[in-house]
């Protein structure tokens, strides 16, 4: 009889529990998941792809950084292992494009000079106001750790099987749906005031970003038989400039990935000589055979 | 517990050092001779993995304050600094951050551990008070820490909690102010919490050496719960047997950390914490780390502001009166039918709780939080009860008897011994 009031009282729980882990999926007004993109830096040997992370860097430049900002990264780190590891020479060369603005010199004056690679990537806009100001009030936000500040909700149970499966790609996964996310408003959605843009993937589908990337607008190196590297299509683009970005806010993502594997190995090692070790020593007891 | 000491300085060195200051043989008696039941199963070894935690996360915080700096308007940036320049930065960092998870996950299989075996029972209490303490101030250390990179959540998180305090009659104000440094969470807020970040782990230190005392007065409780009568027979010395399994636990633990900390490293954050502070723009869902989440949900469960703080508190400080409040002579639930279902449904209480600590304040979940922060609460009203009238199963007359009464010559040597267990 116990055990059956205290099965009805589980059963009860995990009925709750389960309506609880079903009904964000219906309140969620039809703001789809996004899609699963195979990412190369992915799972526990992944490593970014060196072309996918110059061709990323091609669009945040040509036309990303037009009004984001990625204030934390220097140039420096293009030519740093584990990322798109440009020349040393390329490096300085492209930061010697830029204007960087220093000082004060000997005369008290704030000047410019041409950049260099310990310079960080400087921002379109002095200041977020100055940024609003030319963006009709909308603030484009800084690109630097972008990729991890942005995710959507896996759910109950999916969040569980990510620890074993070792899914994290949440936010690249949302930033790649939301830049191939730009449609029509379908039937009976509000008209769109200026400034507004409908996305399918945005919280309530309205975005101040205008579709930033089109078909063949960034131009890819080409490969020897003439043709582009990778196709020049918003959904490659979008690919490469987000995995772009998840380099920027991770940048140790391999190094951190290549000492875990060591540190798995040791430390199994380790604990399967500990426990033969335990069980030779607890073996010493006179009495040993049943101590558990 | 603690015999006579059976230390025996071999050098000169070592005896005249114990004439003068007996630290050696301190060490010898509490982590060497030290007697310890010969039936703890694996969940003992939580006790040296929170150590093993403890003394982690005060050397990567240690570390780690060498390069951040606690300035409102430049925290968030120099926690990146940390990531992208600082030579494993990275590494420090996210030990840090995954290993106050780890602590907590270590701390909750402690507690529950001890909820299970009734390790609060008498001579205990003293020891498990101390406990409770220290995990007041752990919820203190963690929460003051989760502040300091300044993000969104950070910011938002340390208003939420912090203006709490506002909902006590007369002196809330009052306190708040106090905590704050002012009249929001700013700059002054940033700096106190990075200075008792600093502060607290010290006093947890302190309050744990008391924690280890205490334990080594009384000796630990053991998986019969029943107490040891013979030392020669139901104990084994601390080192080589302890240790070894303690160590064997703490790198099984050490696999796990591991597993988030190179592979997902920010599974137990929130993406959120990468968008630096903005006292403009208030988060979609307000949520406090995975480890605050049943305390959050019994917050939010009680329609009055005050009553939820009350109840969030008495979540937590009602542990510390568990000792008078189960009734029952039996202390581990192995022998206790009644009470042992309780304990799995409380165990599914607080993970339900959990779940629901993370879900927006909307239908049904605020419902289901008020039932279940009865039944949390339930639970310890029902242990008052259950011990007036359950029949405990049979005990082991000894730990011994319970290792060793498994085949029948095992038996024999049992009930052989049994005279002297008698005694």
């Amino acid at each position: 009889m116990k055990t059956t009031s205290f099965r009805r009282a589980l059963t009860g729980l995990v009925t709750g529990l389960a309506i609880a882990a079903v009904s964000p999926v219906l309140a969620a007004e039809g703001a789809p998941k996004p899609p699963r993109v195979s990412w190369s830096f992915s799972g526990p040997f992944g490593t970014f792809d060196r072309a996918q992370l110059q061709r990323g860097f091609k669009i945040y430049k040509e036309v990303c950084a037009s009004c984001h900002g990625a204030s934390l990264v220097s140039f420096r780190n293009l030519a740093e292992p584990g990322g798109p590891e440009f020349s040393r020479g390329q490096v300085a060369a492209l930061a010697a494009t830029y204007q960087i603005k220093d000082g004060p010199n000997e005369a008290g004056e704030m000047f410019e000079r041409p950049g260099r690679p310990a310079d960080r990537f400087p921002s379109p806009f002095p200041n977020e106001l100055a940024a609003r100001a030319a963006n009709g009030g909308a603030y484009p936000v800084d690109m630097s750790v972008l990729a991890k500040a942005r995710t959507y909700e896996r759910g109950f149970p999916w969040f569980i099987f990510d620890i074993f499966t070792q899914y994290q790609e949440n936010g690249p996964d949302y930033i790649h749906a939301l830049l191939t996310g730009y449609k029509d408003p379908p039937q009976g959605f509000p008209a769109l005031l200026p400034g507004q843009n409908y996305n399918e993937y945005m919280s309530g589908h309205l975005i101040a970003m205008p579709k930033p990337l089109n078909d063949g607008q960034v131009e890819y190196p080409k490969g020897a038989d003439g043709k582009a590297q990778a196709p020049e299509t918003v959904d490659q683009y979008s690919k490469d400039v987000t995995a772009f970005m998840m380099w920027m806010a991770e940048p140790h993502l391999e190094a951190r990935k290549r000492m875990g594997l060591q540190v798995m190995l040791f430390l199994a090692l380790f604990a399967g000589l500990l426990y033969f070790t335990k069980k030779k020593i607890w073996s010493r007891l006179p009495d040993h055979a049943s101590v558990h | 517990m603690s015999g006579h000491s059976t230390y025996q300085p071999k050098t000169g060195i070592e005896r005249w050092l114990d004439a003068r200051l007996p630290i050696v043989r301190l060490v010898h008696d509490s982590a060497i001779s030290y007697p310890v039941p010969r039936n703890l199963n694996y969940l003992w070894t939580f006790g040296g993995i929170l150590a093993f935690m403890l003394v982690a996360q005060i050397i990567t915080g240690v570390i780690l304050a060498m390069h951040y700096t606690p300035n409102a308007s430049m925290a968030f940036n120099s926690v990146e600094h940390i990531m992208r320049d600082v030579n494993f930065g990275w590494l420090l960092r996210y030990l840090h951050s995954n290993g106050a998870s780890m602590f907590f996950v270590a701390v909750y299989i402690h507690i529950f551990r001890g909820l299970y075996y009734g390790s609060y029972k008498a001579p205990r209490e003293v020891l498990w008070i101390l406990g409770v303490i220290i995990f007041l101030l752990m919820m203190a250390t963690a929460f003051m820490g989760y502040v300091l990179p300044w993000g969104q959540m950070s910011f938002w998180g340390a208003t939420v909690i912090t203006n709490l305090f506002s909902a006590l009659p007369v002196i809330g104000e009052t306190i708040v102010t106090f905590l704050w440094g002012g009249y929001s969470v700013d700059n002054p807020t940033l700096n106190r919490f990075f200075s008792l970040h600093f502060l607290l782990p010290f006093m947890i230190a302190g309050v744990v050496g008391l924690h280890i005392w205490a334990l080594h007065h009384v000796g630990q409780n053991n998986p019969t719960g029943v107490e040891v009568k013979d030392v020669r027979k139901d104990t084994v010395p601390f080192t080589p047997y302890a240790t070894i399994k303690d160590l064997f636990g703490m790198v099984c633990f050490m696999l796990v950390f591991a597993w988030f900390v190179f592979y997902q490293p920010n599974f137990m954050g929130h993406a959120d914490n990468y968008i630096p502070a903005n006292p403009a723009a208030t988060p979609a869902h307000i949520v406090p780390e995975w480890y605050f989440l049943p305390f959050y949900a019994i917050l939010r469960a009680i329609p009055d502001k005050l009553g939820g703080v009350l109840a969030m508190g008495g979540a937590i400080v009602i542990l510390a009166f568990l000792p008078w409040l189960d009734t029952s002579k039996v202390k581990s639930m192995t022998y206790r039918p009644i009470a042992r279902q309780f304990f799995w449904m409380f165990v599914l209480v607080c993970i339900g709780l959990g779940y629901l600590g993370a879900m927006p304040a909307d239908e049904p979940y605020v419902t289901i939080s008020r039932i279940l922060t009865v039944l949390y609460f339930g639970f310890f009203a029902a242990l008052a009860l259950i011990g007036i009238f359950e029949k405990p199963t049979q005990l082991p007359t000894s730990i011994a008897d319970s290792v060793l009464g498994g085949s029948g010559a095992r038996l024999a040597h049992a009930t052989a011994s049994e005279p002297n267990v008698k005694g």
